[in-house]
This record gives C-alpha cells, sequence and structure tokens, in this order.
C-alpha cells in the first residue's frame, strides 16, 4: 500500500513539473514555428522590398511599412484613449468610489474585458461608423479614428485592473500619513498615492497598449483594409490596414509555402517580437520596483 | 490668505473628483450601453427555429444552430486541453516551484502567452496542428490553439487561489502524516476550487469568443451539418458573426444583431457564473 502511493506520488509529482514546464515549451514552440515559415522570406523577398511603401500582394509588392504605420497610428490614438480614461477609472475605482460603487464597476470592467472582440467590430460597422461620418463629414466612417475608438475601449479593461491592483497595493499607512500631514484627499491621490503606485500603473500602460496592437477583428472589421502609408495626423480620419487585419485577412487566401504565405508568417514574427518586447520590458518594471520597495522597506 | 488657500484647495479637490468620476461614466455607460442595445436590437429576432434551425438561402434565412453548436464544442475541447495543464500548472508554481532563475523564467513564459496577439495563434495553429501535425482545419486544431491562448489566464488565476489557502493548512496536514500530493489533492484543491473555477470559466470565456485564433485552424464559412468527428471543420458564432456583417451581401439586419445577441449571451453567460462562484465562495469562506 505504502511502496503503491509512493510510486503513484512520483509519477504524479513528474506529471505536475512537466506541466509546470509547458509555458516556455510553448513560447518556444510558438517562436520556432513562426520563425520557420516566416524566415524563408528574407530568401524570397529583399529587405529593401519589404521596408517598402507598396503592399499589393498579388503583383508581388511585399512593402510591410504600410501595414506597420497602420498598426501605429490606430494604436497611438487607442492609447490616448485607453491611457487616461483607464487611469482615470482605476482611481476612481480605487480611491474615491464609495463600496458598493466599487462593486458594480468592478464587475463591470470586467464585463467589457469579456466583450468579443468580432461584436465590437459588428457594432462599429454599423453603429459608430456611420455616426462619425456623419458628425466628422468623412467620405468613409471606416477609419483608423473609429478602430482607435474601439480599440481604446477594448485596452481599458486591462489598463483599469492593472492600475487598480497597484493602487490597491499601496500601504494604507502612505495615505494615513499624507491625511494627517493636512494634505487633501486628492492631494494625496495626486502626490502620494499615484507616485507610490507608479511602476505598476506603468506597467498597465505597457500592456494596455500592447492588448491594442494585438487585438484583429475589431481593426480588421472597421479600419477600411487600405494598406496605405499613414504618417500624418489626417491619416487618422482615412481608412488604413494594420498588421493583425492583414495577416486575418489574406492568410484564408494564399497558397501555402508561397512567397506571400512566408511574408505574413513575417509579420506574425514581428507582431510576436513586439509584444515579447512589451511584456518582457513590462515584468521588468514590475520586478525592479519590487526589489526597490523590499530595500527600502528592510 | 488661508481661508483662500483652503477652499483653493477644496476647490481642485472637487474638479478633480468630478473629472474621475465623469471619465469613469464614460467608460462604463457604453459598457452598458452596449449589452442593452444589442438585447433589444437582437431579442426579435430570437426564435426557436433560429436557435434550433440551420442556415437556409445563403445564411439569409433560417437558424444558427451550426454555429452555436460548434461554438460548444470548440469550447469543451478548450476546456478539455487547457483545464487539466494549466491547473497542473499552477499547482507546480504555487506548490513545488523554487524561487529560482527557472520559475521566473516560466512565469516570464506566462506573461509572455497572455499577451501574444491572437491572430499570432492563429498562425502558429496554422503551422503546428493543421500542417505539421496534419490536423487539417478541424474541431481538434482549433481546440488546441485556443487552449495554448487561454493557459495563461487559467495558470495565473488558479495559482493566485491556491497561494490564499493559509499555509496552516498545509503544515496541519503534513505533520498529521500525508504526503505532500495527499495534502495537495486533499486539503489545498478543494480549498482553492472556487477560485480554479471562477479563473477556468474566465479563460474559457475569452475562448468562446475569440475570432481570430480559429480563422485558419477550424472555422468554416458554412456548413450544412454539424461536425461529425474531431476532425472535421465547424462553423463558430463569433466567426459566423464576422462572415455575415462583412462577408455576406444584401444580409437581413436582424439575423446579425440576432447571432450578436446568442454570442453575447453565451459569452455573458459565463461571466455571470464565473462572478456567482467567486461571490458565493467568498462569503462562505471561512479564513
Amino acid at each position: 500500500m505504502k511502496k503503491s502511493l509512493t510510486w503513484q506520488e512520483y509519477v504524479i509529482t513528474r506529471l505536475i513539473k512537466v506541466s509546470g514546464y509547458s509555458a516556455i515549451v510553448f513560447v518556444a514552440l510558438i517562436f520556432f514555428f513562426l520563425l520557420r515559415e516566416g524566415l524563408p522570406t528574407l530568401g524570397e523577398v529583399s529587405l529593401g522590398d519589404l521596408f517598402s511603401i507598396r503592399w499589393y500582394p498579388i503583383e508581388d509588392y511585399f512593402g510591410i511599412l504600410p501595414l506597420l504605420t497602420g498598426s501605429l497610428i490606430v494604436t497611438v490614438g487607442a492609447g490616448l484613449i485607453a491611457v487616461p480614461f483607464g487611469i482615470g477609472t482605476a482611481i476612481y475605482i480605487a480611491e474615491i468610489a464609495p463600496r458598493w460603487a466599487r462593486n458594480i464597476l468592478k464587475p463591470l470592467v470586467e464585463l467589457l474585458g469579456g466583450l468579443p472582440s468580432v461584436v465590437l467590430g459588428f457594432l462599429g460597422i454599423l453603429v459608430l461608423s456611420p455616426i462619425l461620418r456623419q458628425w466628422l463629414d468623412l467620405p468613409t466612417g471606416l477609419t483608423a479614428f473609429t478602430g482607435s475608438l474601439l480599440l481604446g475601449g477594448i485596452a481599458i479593461p486591462t489598463v483599469v485592473s492593472i492600475a487598480e491592483d497597484a493602487l490597491d497595493a499601496v500601504p494604507k499607512a502612505y495615505r494615513d500619513a499624507a491625511l494627517a500631514l493636512g494634505a487633501t484627499h486628492w492631494q494625496t491621490i495626486w502626490r502620494v498615492t499615484l507616485p507610490a503606485a507608479r511602476s505598476g500603473v506603468l506597467t498597465a500602460v505597457m500592456l494596455g497598449v500592447g492588448r491594442a496592437i494585438g487585438e484583429t477583428m475589431t481593426v480588421m472589421m472597421v479600419t477600411g483594409n487600405a494598406p496605405v502609408m499613414a504618417l500624418t495626423p489626417g491619416s487618422l480620419f482615412s481608412p488604413v490596414r494594420t498588421m493583425t487585419a492583414t495577416i486575418a485577412a489574406e492568410m484564408g487566401e494564399v497558397a501555402n509555402g508561397s512567397v506571400h504565405y512566408h511574408v505574413l508568417f513575417f509579420i506574425g514574427m514581428v507582431l510576436f517580437l513586439i509584444s515579447l518586447g512589451v511584456n518582457v520590458a513590462a515584468s521588468t518594471v514590475v520586478f525592479r520596483q519590487k526589489k526597490r520597495a523590499e530595500r527600502i522597506l528592510s | 490668505m488661508k481661508r483662500f488657500f483652503t477652499s483653493n484647495r477644496d476647490l481642485t479637490q472637487r474638479l478633480g473628483f468630478s473629472l474621475l468620476t465623469l471619465m469613469t461614466l464614460l467608460t462604463v455607460i457604453p459598457i452598458i450601453g452596449v449589452v442593452i442595445y444589442i438585447l433589444v436590437q437582437g431579442a426579435p429576432a430570437i426564435s426557436w427555429e433560429f436557435i434550433t434551425g440551420f442556415p437556409r438561402s445563403g445564411m439569409r434565412a433560417g437558424g444558427i444552430l451550426p454555429a452555436i453548436i460548434g461554438t460548444f464544442y470548440l469550447t469543451l475541447g478548450t476546456a478539455i486541453f487547457s483545464v487539466p495543464l494549466g491547473v497542473a500548472a499552477a499547482v507546480y508554481l504555487s506548490e513545488y516551484a523554487p524561487e529560482n532563475r527557472l520559475t521566473r523564467l516560466i512565469r516570464l513564459a506566462i506573461i509572455n502567452l497572455a499577451g501574444i496577439p491572437s491572430v499570432v495563434y492563429g498562425l502558429f495553429g496554422l503551422g503546428l496542428f493543421v500542417l505539421f501535425l496534419k490536423f487539417g482545419t478541424s474541431v481538434l486544431s482549433a481546440s488546441l490553439t485556443l487552449s495554448i491562448m487561454t493557459l495563461p489566464v487559467i495558470i495565473s488565476t488558479a495559482e493566485e487561489a491556491l497561494r490564499a489557502v493559509p499555509q496552516s493548512f498545509r503544515t496541519v496536514s503534513i505533520s498529521l502524516g500525508a504526503t505532500r500530493w495527499q495534502t495537495i489533492r486533499r486539503i489545498v484543491l478543494p480549498q482553492a476550487l472556487p477560485g480554479i473555477l471562477t479563473g477556468v470559466i474566465l479563460g474559457l470565456e475569452r475562448a468562446a469568443g475569440e475570432t481570430a485564433p480559429i480563422l485558419f485552424t477550424g472555422a468554416a464559412f458554412f456548413l450544412p451539418r454539424l461536425p461529425n468527428s474531431p476532425f472535421d471543420a465547424t462553423m463558430a458564432l463569433p466567426y459566423h458573426l464576422f462572415v455575415i456583417s462583412t462577408q455576406v451581401p444584401e444580409m437581413p439586419i436582424q439575423i446579425q444583431y440576432g447571432t450578436a445577441l446568442v454570442l453575447l449571451t453565451f459569452v455573458l453567460g459565463m461571466n455571470l457564473i464565473a462572478t456567482y462562484v467567486r461571490s458565493r465562495a467568498r462569503a462562505k469562506r471561512q479564513w
């Protein structure tokens, strides 16, 4: 009895350990397959052609710059919306809202995080873009700006939940000390709590923006799908095409192993590296701050 | 002078608080608006035939049963792969993992998995499951792809739930002669179950609503029948909504809203269950 138990325990412990490592295996596998299918691009399309301004795969123009700028402009727009609103909401929930409001607001923001992006894209096509076209007097409502508005909404829950955690983690003693010194509630938030939660808030911003870069369905549905260079602020109000939307829209139609297929994987590789960079940077910030806090508190 | 300063400070505070309240309202009201709008617009489309019928006349009439069943299969498939693996990984991180470099690397990998764009998961699924392992565009490929995407959500919430179980529970169990695994199985896991369940449902909710990862791995534009085996492609609610709102000309608006409503109900229903499980567990918790 005893022996069989230890044997069983040995096997189970092994299995658990292997599962524990699975995340590393999957990240490595994902990267490997993106490289495997994406790297041949470099042999088929010259770097000059790849980083040129014309994306027209049917005639073998594979310039990814319009897609990069498209992603950039939509993401910047989304960030300009999600960062202030996300942090503002986080501060309100963590510092100002009475308990009952908090109990309603937190699940509501989580709900926004759970809305499928395709539903937001759908409403973007049917409701938001006609309104924007009329209000802004544009030839089409399917623009980078429409995408930014919706993406901002999609990124907000990420920003709110991480920023709120960071604010929550600030020791109560900090606030008490500030209030005892005669600071108002507002001054305490602004000069003590927020700076103390700085790194967490920064992480929130980075992950929120990371979420926006990677979002696919909404942008594909509402940004108009025109792979043109978006360099001026004016392009915010014209159709663009992001990297994610390009992959989603074109992958279904290419022949496996063709140049076009490899280039789409190459774009996926770029997206993977961007999200890797954002996440590594974000977790380094947290890690550093933790070390600093440990130093101060010891 | 002093009075002036005080009132100035108060004014700043009041302005600041009003601004933050306004921002919160501007964030929250659209969320409620979206849900109510879809509910109102979609409700007239809902009928017995819509839920249980097959699409007719080029999807412009009839029901969306294959998409509903497809999403159900995909969610189930995702659960089969991601729940055991995710919970086991969480157990490892919370109960076994030493604080060393490797563990930090695992955590970094989890954060990265959570951040990878959904369409990149789609590419990966196409490369590994569909082409390399030759599963084809199928329920199996799509479920596996969604599983890996769901994994970080399940691992991190399950780990949090496991860590919340007081250390004294473990100490007592071990001191009574239980082995480590017995302690985990009989004491820690049951105590953490509601938290784990919440995480699992939230992860699956995300999987159920995703479109991009299944685009090239298992979703079918239109199928006149239900999938017979894990190797069949399938229709799915989110992809169906995408198709009928962008690819099919002269699509009746009502069917579009109806499909959106069914998808939203599916996803938000899971969200509500998760919230319920969590709040009930919190109320019942003795520690």
